[in-house]
C-alpha cells in the first residue's frame, strides 16, 4: 500500500466540517464560533510551518539546527503550562518550575529512548528525535499543568490545615504531604486512562498515522507501546519533580507556608 | 532568663514589639479586631515572615529548627483546623496520658475515636487545646481559647490551662476579648494600639 497524497482540495473538504461547526455554534448561540475558526486556522498554519521546518531539518540532520527547534518547543510548552495555572507562582518560578520539569522529563526520556531503546545513530537523527520529543512534551505538558494547578489550588484551600500541622511540629513535607500526593495522582490520571483504553476505544494518533502511512500494523503497535511507556514515565517523573519543586517553593527557609508567593489569575485573561 | 522573650518583633503592620513573659507568668493581650493580636502570636510561633528574635529559656529561635520551635512554643489559633478523620489521629505519636485532661475538659476516653466532622464548634475548641497540650509545649500562645464556650466549659478550659501552667511553670500569652477573664486570670494585661504594646489600664486618650 502506498500513501495517497492529500491535495489542498481534500483539506478544503475537511475544512467544511469546521465551517459547519462554527455555523452551528453561531446558530445555537454557543459563542465559540470565533474560537473554533481561530484555533482551526492556527493549527493549519502551525502544522504547515512545522512541516516546512522538519523538511529542512531532515535534509540536514545537524544538531545545531535541531537544538533551537527543540528549545522553541520546550519554551512554548513551558508557556502553556504557566497559562493553565489558576494560581501562578510569582516571578521566574511561574515559568521555571514547569519548564525545568518538562526539560528534565521529556528531554531525559527522549534521549534514553533514542540511545538505549531504539538505538538511532546518531542519536539526534531528526526523523526520530523531533516526533518523539513532540509526543513527550505534549503529554508531559498536560500532566505537569494539571498536577501544578492541583497543587497550588489545594494548598490555597487547605491553608488552615497545613498550618495546623506546622503548629503541631510537622516539617513542611509532612504538612503538605496529602496535597502533594493528590496533585501527583491527578497529573498521572490522563496517561493511565489513555494506556488503559488504548487499542480498545481509541487508536492513538501516532499509530493511526503510521498505519495510514503504510507501516505494518504490528510494527505500528510496537512503536505505540514504546511511546505510551515513554509518555507514562516522562509524565510521572515530570509531575513528581514539578510538584516537589512547587511545594518546596510554597515554604521558606523557616518552613512557613508562603501563599503570598502565588498570585490569583487575572479574570478574563 | 526563664520564660519567653520577644525582641524587636514586627512587620509592615505592627511592631517593633518587645515583651518578656516570665516562667509561669500570665500576660493577657487585647485590642480592637484587626489590631494585630493574632498576627503577633503567629509571628512568635514563626508562621509569617517578620523581623525580630524570640527566646525561650535563653534558647534563641533562630538556632532551633522551625518544627521544634513550633512544638515547644504552642499556638492555639482562634479557629482550629483538623487534617485527619478521627480526633485521635491528630495526637502526636508519643503523648502524655490524656485521661485526666479529657475528663477535666468534660470528655470520656472514647472521644479519641470520634470523627472530627461530627464535633460541634465548642467541642473542637476544647479538643484543640487537648491536642496542643499533648505536644508538651513549654510556652503557650492562646488566641481566644474560650470564645465559643458556655460558662461551664469555659471554666473547664481555664482550669486545665491553669493546671498545666502551674505544673510546668509555663509562660502564657493569651489574647482574650473577655475583660472579666483578663482581670480574673491576668498577671499583666496589655493592649495593642497603633502596632505597639501598652498596659491595658492606661486611659486610651
Amino acid at each position: 500500500m502506498t500513501l495517497i497524497s492529500l491535495t489542498p482540495l481534500d483539506l478544503s473538504l475537511a475544512a467544511v466540517l469546521i465551517l459547519l461547526l462554527a455555523g452551528v455554534s453561531w446558530r445555537l448561540r454557543l459563542g465559540v464560533e470565533r474560537r473554533v475558526l481561530v484555533a482551526a486556522l492556527r493549527s493549519a498554519i502551525q502544522l504547515s510551518l512545522i512541516g516546512l521546518v522538519l523538511k529542512v531539518l531532515f535534509a540536514q540532520s545537524s544538531l545545531s539546527l535541531i537544538a533551537p527547534v527543540a528549545l522553541v518547543m520546550l519554551a512554548v510548552a513551558g508557556w502553556e503550562v504557566m497559562q493553565r495555572q489558576r494560581r501562578r507562582y510569582r516571578g521566574p518560578w511561574g515559568y521555571g518550575i514547569g519548564a525545568v520539569s518538562m526539560f528534565l522529563s521529556s528531554f531525559g526520556v527522549t534521549f534514553l529512548a533514542l540511545t538505549l531503546v531504539i538505538g538511532v545513530d546518531p542519536w539526534y537523527q531528526p526523523q526520530y528525535l523531533i516526533p518523539l520529543l513532540g509526543m513527550l512534551l505534549g503529554n508531559t505538558m498536560n500532566g505537569i499543568a494539571i498536577a501544578l494547578d492541583n497543587l497550588t489550588r489545594h494548598a490555597w484551600e487547605a491553608r488552615a490545615r497545613i498550618e495546623a500541622r506546622l503548629l503541631a511540629g510537622a516539617d513542611w513535607g509532612e504538612a503538605i504531604g496529602e496535597v502533594r500526593r493528590e496533585a501527583i495522582r491527578s497529573g498521572l490520571i490522563p496517561i493511565i486512562n489513555s494506556m488503559a483504553s488504548a487499542g480498545l476505544v481509541s487508536l492513538p494518533g501516532m499509530m493511526t498515522g503510521q498505519v495510514l502511512a503504510g507501516s505494518p500494523p504490528l510494527e505500528a503497535a510496537r512503536y505505540q507501546i514504546l511511546i505510551m511507556f515513554l509518555i507514562a514515565g516522562g509524565t510521572g517523573l515530570g509531575s513528581i519533580f514539578a510538584v516537589w519543586a512547587g511545594s518546596r517553593r510554597l515554604f521558606d527557609d523557616r518552613q512557613r507556608l508562603r501563599l503570598d508567593r502565588l498570585k490569583a489569575r487575572p479574570r478574563g485573561g | 532568663m526563664d520564660g519567653l522573650r520577644v525582641q524587636g518583633l514586627g512587620n509592615a503592620l505592627f511592631g517593633p514589639i518587645d515583651l518578656a513573659v516570665g516562667a509561669g507568668e500570665r500576660v493577657f493581650l487585647s485590642g480592637p479586631s484587626g489590631c494585630g493580636k493574632s498576627l503577633l502570636l503567629r509571628a512568635i510561633a514563626d508562621l509569617d515572615p517578620h523581623q525580630g528574635e524570640v527566646w525561650l529559656d535563653d534558647a534563641p529561635r533562630s538556632r532551633l529548627p522551625a518544627p521544634l520551635w513550633r512544638r515547644r512554643v504552642g499556638l492555639l489559633p482562634a479557629e482550629s483546623a483538623w487534617w485527619g478523620e478521627s480526633v485521635g489521629e491528630h495526637l502526636p505519636a508519643a503523648h502524655p496520658p490524656l485521661d485526666d485532661w479529657l475528663s477535666a475538659l468534660g470528655f470520656g476516653p472514647e472521644v479519641l475515636d470520634w470523627s472530627v466532622a461530627r464535633l460541634s464548634t465548642g467541642e473542637r475548641q476544647r479538643l484543640a487545646l487537648l491536642r496542643l497540650l499533648a505536644q508538651s509545649p513549654r510556652a503557650l500562645l492562646l488566641d481566644e481559647a474560650t470564645a465559643n464556650l458556655d460558662p461551664q466549659n469555659c471554666a473547664r478550659v481555664e482550669g486545665l490551662i491553669e493546671d498545666y501552667r502551674i505544673a510546668h511553670r509555663t509562660p502564657l500569652l493569651w489574647v482574650s476579648h473577655d475583660p472579666a477573664q483578663r482581670r480574673r486570670l491576668g498577671d499583666r494585661r496589655l493592649r495593642i494600639r497603633d502596632g505597639r504594646l501598652e498596659p491595658e489600664d492606661i486611659d486610651p486618650s
